[in-house]
């Protein structure tokens, strides 16, 4: 498996990474010999061998549906770069709007 | 060396009892010696001295109250910087969370101070879990109290350099693939990854969810079961924990190995890159289970082969997943940009290290559209034929052993350069990692230039007791002296 810049530049965007070009070239060698060796997982990986998501058979683990306290807004927002109102505060959202 | 910082949990809690120290001339010992060596081994990010001591002296005013105490009562623990602590910083070892403080404590730490455990401060640490060296942190790698010019393993680097280092007699680290095993190995103590969903993960921040497990590091097997007698158990806070009560791991620890079925990993011992010093140690201590009763049994695990590929694929991909978290948006670091994806993806560039984007990018990747059956189905579907694999085998043993790394401590920056390289010091351990099954290295002697080497004892899952068992009775058989030879050193003042 070879990866093109093109390759690595479009999962960085997926990513949201900004990587540097000189990133993105280092990217390109390492992703494509690190992902050369794990290609041999496709070796044993025979359709009929179900795949295992999680080691410990849960599932559906509810609680009961009781109402409880939980963190109040200011505590929530207390730690994010910037807040506004107890909501957490970002630019817009696109070049677009307003 | 001061007795009180060569002391193991069980014999600090028996020094209370007796009257021979204070909770606090306890806590004081260790944070004394944290204070006088920690300029060198680099082992925490965060010392919470203050904290500490008047934990330690409400101990000691409950003590002489005659007021009940925890199973850890007055005994120091270092915490990996992984773990959420309220109001104290917690950055996993990296830039993007960097003068973070949680808003709350994960339950691993809430049940040792339930315990009244005195938590020492926050260890150093590979940047989200993520390496084998602790050379990936966002603020300086930790040093190895054997030879400070070599790595203590990682990611839990610092957990384990401070336990070697006699700055705490116990740490909690993580282990995904190996990192609280492999450290262990390297730092020459028993570090224990126990069972997936036996400890919560609530308040560990994620690498790869349905992997990634919290355990202990001490300088001996009964300090390590203690401590994990204390932070396993189930938790409502986290939907993966095994629903039952911790299981009781300090009652039958010195019943030995007699009739125990021990498998011997053939796979594991005919590795290419297994150092000779390694399997010289590790083949004299299955020898020695033998001989102190234990049926030793060859088996196979044809599949162990596919463990670190499938392993990394897995791993990267939950990662991706789990990392979209810090975003510039609700903690941690954010670099202005116009609009809101801009300053993500600037934020994300500027606050992650290499070694994460590189995971972030190898599992965006795997999971993009066209690659997911190929890469983490597959991945997936080895995942079960490992675990066939060691089903197969407990069918005809109680507990697996082999080597629980390669190689023993390796210099700083011998493995930086080749990711993958760095990558196969955890050939041994992710084996079980996949399995959910619990493992743990235990030291078993120095190579030829005098670093530590551990065995590697794996069991079926929520097999701790038997795994832990079979690990005391080595320990006393070896009576090996769990005091680094460098810690001495490290006393000296610097030229």
């Amino acid at each position: 498996m070879s990866l093109t810049t093109d390759d690595v530049r479009h999962v960085a965007r997926l990513a949201r990474l900004a990587l540097t070009d000189g990133e993105v070239e280092e990217l390109r060698g390492e992703l494509s010999a690190i992902l050369a060796h794990v290609e041999q997982v496709r070796e044993v990986a025979t359709p009929d061998v179900p795949p295992t998501s999680h080691p410990y058979p849960l599932v559906n683990v509810l609680r009961a549906d009781e109402p409880r306290p939980s963190l109040p807004p200011d505590e929530a927002v207390s730690t994010a770069p910037e807040a506004e109102d107890g909501r957490f505060r970002v630019p817009r959202m696109s070049h677009s709007e307003g | 060396m001061h007795a009180l910082l060569t002391a193991s949990a069980p014999e600090l809690l028996a020094l209370q009892e007796a009257g021979d120290a204070s909770a606090v001339d306890i806590a004081r010992a260790h944070l004394d010696r944290i204070a006088a060596t920690d300029d060198r081994v680099h082992a925490f990010l965060h010392v919470t001295a203050d904290a500490a001591l008047a934990a330690a002296a409400d101990v000691d005013r409950r003590r002489a109250a005659g007021e009940p105490l925890g199973p850890l009562a007055g005994v120091p623990v270092a915490v990996k910087d992984l773990f959420a602590t309220c109001g104290v910083p917690t950055t996993a070892g990296s830039r993007i969370l960097e003068g973070h403080r949680p808003v709350y404590d994960a339950t691993v730490v809430a049940r040792l101070h339930a315990a009244d455990a005195v938590v020492l401060g926050k260890t150093n640490m590979d940047e989200f879990a993520m390496g084998s060296s602790g050379e990936n942190s966002a603020y300086g790698p930790s040093r190895n109290p054997w030879d400070l010019d070599r790595v203590p393993g990682g990611s839990s680097a610092g957990s384990a350099a401070a336990v070697a280092a006699l700055q705490a007699p116990l740490a909690v680290g993580t282990d995904t693939g190996g990192s609280i095993r492999q450290p262990a190995s390297l730092s020459g103590l028993v570090g224990v990854k126990p069972t997936y969903g036996l400890v919560s993960r609530y308040g560990m921040f994620a690498f790869a969810s349905s992997l990634d497990q919290a355990g202990p590091f001490a300088r001996d097997v009964a300090g390590a079961a203690l401590a994990l007698e204390v932070i396993a158990g189930h938790d409502p806070l986290d939907s993966t924990s095994i629903p039952q009560a911790a299981p009781d791991l300090l009652a039958g620890l010195e019943r030995g190995v007699e009739g125990l079925r021990v498998g011997v990993v053939a796979e594991f011992l005919a590795t290419d890159g297994l150092a000779p010093g390694v399997k010289a140690r590790v083949e004299d201590a299955i020898q020695r289970l033998g001989k102190l009763g234990a049926e030793l049994v060859d088996v196979s695990l044809p599949h162990a082969q596919y463990a670190l590929p499938a392993y990394y694929v897995i791993a990267p991909s939950e990662c991706s997943s789990n990392l979209s978290r810090y975003d510039g948006v609700r903690y941690g670091l954010r670099v202005p940009a116009e609009t809101a994806e801009q300053m993500m993806a600037v934020t994300r560039e500027a606050g992650f290290g290499r070694e994460v984007k590189r995971r972030i990018m190898i599992g965006t990747y795997a999971l993009s559209a066209g690659y997911y059956d190929a890469y983490y189905v597959s991945a997936q579907r080895v995942r079960t034929l490992v675990t066939r694999d060691f089903a197969d085998a407990y069918r005809r043993c109680d507990v697996l052993v082999g080597p629980t790394a390669p190689e023993t401590a390796f210099r700083l920056g011998a493995k930086t350069a080749d990711p993958l390289s760095m990558y196969l010091n955890d050939v041994f351990s992710i084996p079980s990692s996949l399995a959910g099954a619990p493992a743990l290295s235990l030291p078993v002697g120095a190579d030829e230039r005098g670093l530590p080497v551990g065995l590697q004892i794996m069991a079926p899952v929520l097999g701790e007791a038997t795994m832990l068992r079979a690990a005391r009775a080595l320990e006393a058989d070896l009576a090996l002296d769990p005091v680094p030879s460098g810690a001495n050193a490290l006393e000296a003042p610097r030229p």
